[in-house]
């Protein structure tokens, strides 16, 4: 192991020495790559930002690095614990959201046109963010009992608070979520053993739904784009932030170079992709698609090795609701993707997603953990 | 006991199992959607598949639509990039406030309308459109929260009225609605060539000065003015007047959006015996030596055929079309017959449609019962209503050789003859060049002779028809003309619309007083400005190739028809 293990004898029992000899290294050691290039490129990003709204240039390149300490403060702490106390933590945390988030459809702060905060006079938090991965864990745990104690209607209590959380989230509305919501609970369904004939089925059924969108894409795709955001019709920001990646080309302007940034409004956040794409050119960019390939696959490969379902499944659902917030960022700057409005993980500003993704993988960490026998299911 | 747990560890052993298998087509899908990233990243960054793409006939995004240009290459439509105001009043705090300062800053704009807009139940309400990139900078300034641009194309005509009728318009989202803009609206949108036509814009203004000049001084209601090129059907210039500034389309008045040319219907006059008389000659019924007695009017049931300054006395053919005799086309007519005139006619597409490519366009007026009397007045262009576009197309064919073309709007690739359909013989043809020769050397159109290019042509003086008859004061005055003679190129038209006549004309408001000595100027700087070479007229090669035998003008006639001029 090419990391240094010397740093904490094996033979430590501590808490924190267990750990160390049982978390996913790797995992960690790309994770915490990825918060450096965020830090970076918020460093780059967010002065022109700042500077238009009249605050100090580093105003928020400041702030993300403030929210870097308390957010890797709660992966780590998140990882040292055990499955279980994880898992009850979890599902208190979704029974929370829940709340909070049909709270925040009566007394939250509106911004840009959809209800989704809590204003909390330091930050505002933003508990759908905090939902899916606790929903994640919630939902793994419904199905693995499911399967594994007779007569236990699991699935049906997993289906119920899926379409109770997709009903708080349509009402605010944030679609987005929605989206990533609905992926991780079908995933989640299709792993706990959802009958082969229904997956076929809803195969067959999709396939059929492209053909049939395929004759009337134009019509469809505009409709339902205008129905959902009736701004889509507006693809500044998507124009600039293919102009800055063209601009980079392969081996980028350089760090600070950039000049396409300053023209995107949302550059340091949901589209701080496109100043790496600028500044540090594709090259660089695809180290960093790696990168986030490389956490999503890792997490999964060592899943596969799994033998408890709770874990398999939960596991499975943190690291496709990292991979897909992931995707749909990447997709929306490259417009590969309708723009929704999703932060790219750990990189860009913004308090609320960065609690929220330390907490997913946090948990992600802690389950992946090396752990004796089959680990403590109830 | 132990059994059952031992079933119990064998479901959960069966349900990781499949748990597992399936986790690798999460994976894999995983792996795949990463893979697209990557790719997309560099397809974007290298090979700049990010440029934004203008799809064919999108109505969702106002694309680029394509320049139109004249024959030359100047532009005539193109577009500009505006910013449009817009506001999403979901964002917009303080309406009043708001609605206040845009008011400011946009005075035309109405306050309460537009407090209602930005109070209203939507995400977005647009507030103005086209603007200034500076009054976009002063509102920028404003810094209203909610207030926001949209770039948008708007369409401009550098040339302004000038050729406004030909080109048309647009509606504000692009799309034409009026002239060639309409009819070649899907070429527009989708091709990102400019569309080349057949006018010459410096031949447009020409003739449009000339003819406004002409309006003005003989006080007429409006007028039209067309020039064609015989050999291929363009058109190089077609003005109707008024005309309208295609930039403003919402000032126009509605009497200024009516084409003359194309699409209003008139009684010609005169000049339908040019058609007349070719139509005799092709069918053999008279010859340029055979004539008429023109002694005695007409008398047709009620009705009388008359000669304007008649000579009262047989006529050759020459004759009748030089002094523009009523009762000798009339007598021709009938020799050819009614049936003969109704296919003849309809081979010179004066029952139709004429098929250029505007929107407006005249549906001829034609008998519904085609009697004896109306193979007469046909002879000499009453009881038929036809555009001048006809005429033009007509006289064209009556020139060149005797081949219809199509009239287009649309340059050329070459300046080869283009196909038509022959409607005469080309010693026919030959011989209508002679008579309308005849007619500005000797005859009523002296006015129109720009010496040196050899004009031709025949004058059209109709009293316009009125529910209660023919109006004897409304006059539809116009001269047709082609040259050079000797080598057909150019038909011209010019047209004024009630002319009243006035002190230098004696108190006429005639074709030949009113019409055409806008031909002679017109002709007169077209011929220098396209390089048609001015010839001797007076050249003995000249004098015989177009040279009428019996045109019967004796020195004494032709003082005696000079006095009565």
């Amino acid at each position: 192991m090419s990391i240094p293990a010397s740093v904490i004898p094996r033979s430590d029992t501590s808490l924190v020495g267990r750990w160390w000899w049982t978390v996913d290294r790797w995992l960690l050691m790309a994770i915490l790559v990825i918060v450096a290039f965020g830090a970076l490129m918020t460093l780059a990003a967010s002065p022109s930002v700042a500077e238009r709204i009249g605050l100090d240039g580093f105003h928020f390149a400041r702030r993300h690095a403030i929210m870097l300490i308390p957010a890797l403060a709660l992966m780590f702490i998140i990882s040292l614990m055990d499955v279980r106390t994880v898992r009850r933590l979890a599902v208190l945390g979704f029974f929370l959201s829940l709340v909070a988030m049909a709270a925040v459809l009566v007394i939250g702060s509106e911004i840009k046109g959809a209800k989704r905060w809590i204003d909390l006079g330091v930050i505002s938090l933003q508990p759908s963010e905090f939902l899916k991965p606790t929903f994640a864990v919630f939902t793994a745990w419904m199905f693995s009992l499911w399967r594994t104690e007779r007569d236990f209607p699991g699935h049906h209590l997993a289906t119920a608070f899926f379409a109770l959380a997709l009903l708080l989230l349509l009402a605010q509305p944030d679609i987005g979520q929605a989206f990533v919501l609905t992926a991780i609970f079908g995933a989640q369904y299709f792993l706990a053993g959802l009958p082969l004939a229904i997956v076929v089925a809803l195969i067959l059924l999709g396939i059929a739904g492209m053909v049939g969108a395929y004759f009337t894409f134009d019509h469809v795709a505009s409709r339902i784009d205008r129905f959902l955001d009736p701004q889509s019709g507006d693809s500044y920001q998507v124009d600039r932030s293919l102009e800055a990646f063209a601009n980079g080309g392969l081996l980028g302007t350089g760090p600070g170079e950039g000049v396409v940034k300053n023209r995107i409004p949302d550059v340091h956040a949901d589209f701080v992709f496109a100043v790496a794409g600028e500044e540090l050119g594709a090259l660089v960019c695809l180290v960093v698609v790696a990168l986030f390939a490389f956490v999503v696959l890792r997490g999964m490969a060592r899943l596969m090795a799994e033998r408890d379902l709770f874990v398999l499944i939960a596991g499975t659902g943190l690291f496709l609701q990292f991979g897909l917030q992931t995707l749909v960022n990447l997709g929306s700057t490259l417009r590969m993707l309708p723009t929704k409005g999703m932060t790219l993980p750990f990189v860009s500003y913004g308090g609320s997603s960065l609690l929220a993704v330390a907490l997913t993988m946090g948990i992600a960490l802690a389950l992946t953990r090396k752990r004796q026998g089959t680990g403590g299911t109830a | 006991m132990s059994k059952r747990l031992l079933s119990l560890a064998k479901v959960q052993q069966q349900a990781v199992d499949t748990g597992r298998t399936r986790l690798l087509v999460g994976a894999a899908l995983m792996t795949l959607a990463f893979g697209a990233v990557g790719f997309r990243v560099v397809d974007v960054a290298v090979f700049g598949a990010g440029e934004p793409k203008r799809a064919h006939g999108q109505s969702e995004v106002v694309a680029a639509r394509a320049d139109i240009v004249d024959r030359n290459g100047l532009i005539l439509a193109t577009n500009l990039k505006t910013p449009s105001l817009y506001a999403n009043p979901k964002q917009v705090i303080d309406p009043a406030r708001t609605a206040r300062d845009l008011v400011r800053l946009l005075p035309d704009l109405d306050p309460i309308e537009t407090q209602r807009k930005l109070t209203a139940d939507s995400q977005f309400v647009w507030i103005k459109r086209d603007l200034t990139p500076r009054k976009m900078a002063e509102i920028n300034n404003a810094g209203l929260p909610g207030i926001h641009f949209q770039d948008e194309e708007r369409r401009i005509y550098p040339q302004g009225q000038i050729a406004g009728h030909v080109i048309g318009y647009t509606d504000i989202d692009g799309k034409g609605i009026a002239g060639l803009e309409k009819s070649q609206n899907l070429a527009l949108t989708t091709s990102e060539r400019p569309a080349r036509l057949s006018i010459d814009i410096r031949l447009q203004h020409l003739l449009r000065l000339e003819l406004s000049k002409a309006i003005d001084e003989f006080k007429g209601i409006g007028g039209a003015g067309t020039i064609m090129d015989v050999r291929t059907g363009e058109i190089l210039a077609m003005t109707s007047l008024p005309d309208f500034d295609p930039n403003h389309p919402g000032d126009m008045a509605e009497e200024a959006k009516f084409n003359r040319a194309s699409l209003g219907v008139y009684e010609l006059g005169s000049t339908f015996k040019i058609f007349n008389t070719a139509m005799a000659l092709e069918t053999g019924v008279a010859t340029m030596r055979s004539g008429y007695d023109a002694s005695q009017p007409i008398r047709v049931s009620r009705f009388r055929i008359r000669d304007y300054r008649g000579k009262n006395r047989w006529l050759s053919v020459p004759e009748i079309f030089m002094y523009s005799s009523n009762i000798g086309s009339a007598k021709m007519a009938m020799d050819v017959g009614t049936e003969g005139q109704i296919d003849f006619l309809k081979r010179l597409g004066m029952m139709e449609k004429v098929g250029i490519e505007l929107p407006e366009r005249g549906a001829p007026l034609t008998p519904q019962t085609w009697r004896d009397i109306n193979t007469m007045t046909i002879a000499f262009g009453h009881g038929i209503s036809v555009s001048p576009l006809h005429l033009v197309a007509g006289v064209g064919a009556m020139v060149n050789g005797g081949i219809l073309r199509r009239p287009t709007l649309l340059a050329q690739e070459t300046d080869a003859p283009a196909p038509g359909t022959r409607v005469i013989g080309e010693g026919v043809s030959e011989n209508i060049r002679k008579l309308l020769r005849l007619v500005v050397e000797n005859g009523t159109g002296r006015n129109a002779s720009a010496a040196g290019y050899l004009v031709g042509g025949k004058t059209g003086t109709a009293e316009k028809a009125t529910a209660r008859g023919y109006a004897r004061k409304s006059l539809i005055s116009s001269f047709v003309a082609a040259f050079p003679l000797h080598e057909p190129r150019y038909v011209i038209f010019a047209m004024v619309d009630e002319p009243k006549g006035n002190k230098r004309t004696f108190g006429y408001a005639t074709g030949g007083w009113v019409a055409a000595p806008v031909i002679k100027s017109v002709i007169e700087r077209m011929g220098p400005m396209l390089g048609i070479p001015a010839v001797d007229e007076d050249s003995p090669e000249i004098r015989r190739a177009l040279a009428v035998e019996d045109a019967g003008l004796t020195d004494q006639k032709r003082k005696k028809r000079d006095a009565s001029f």
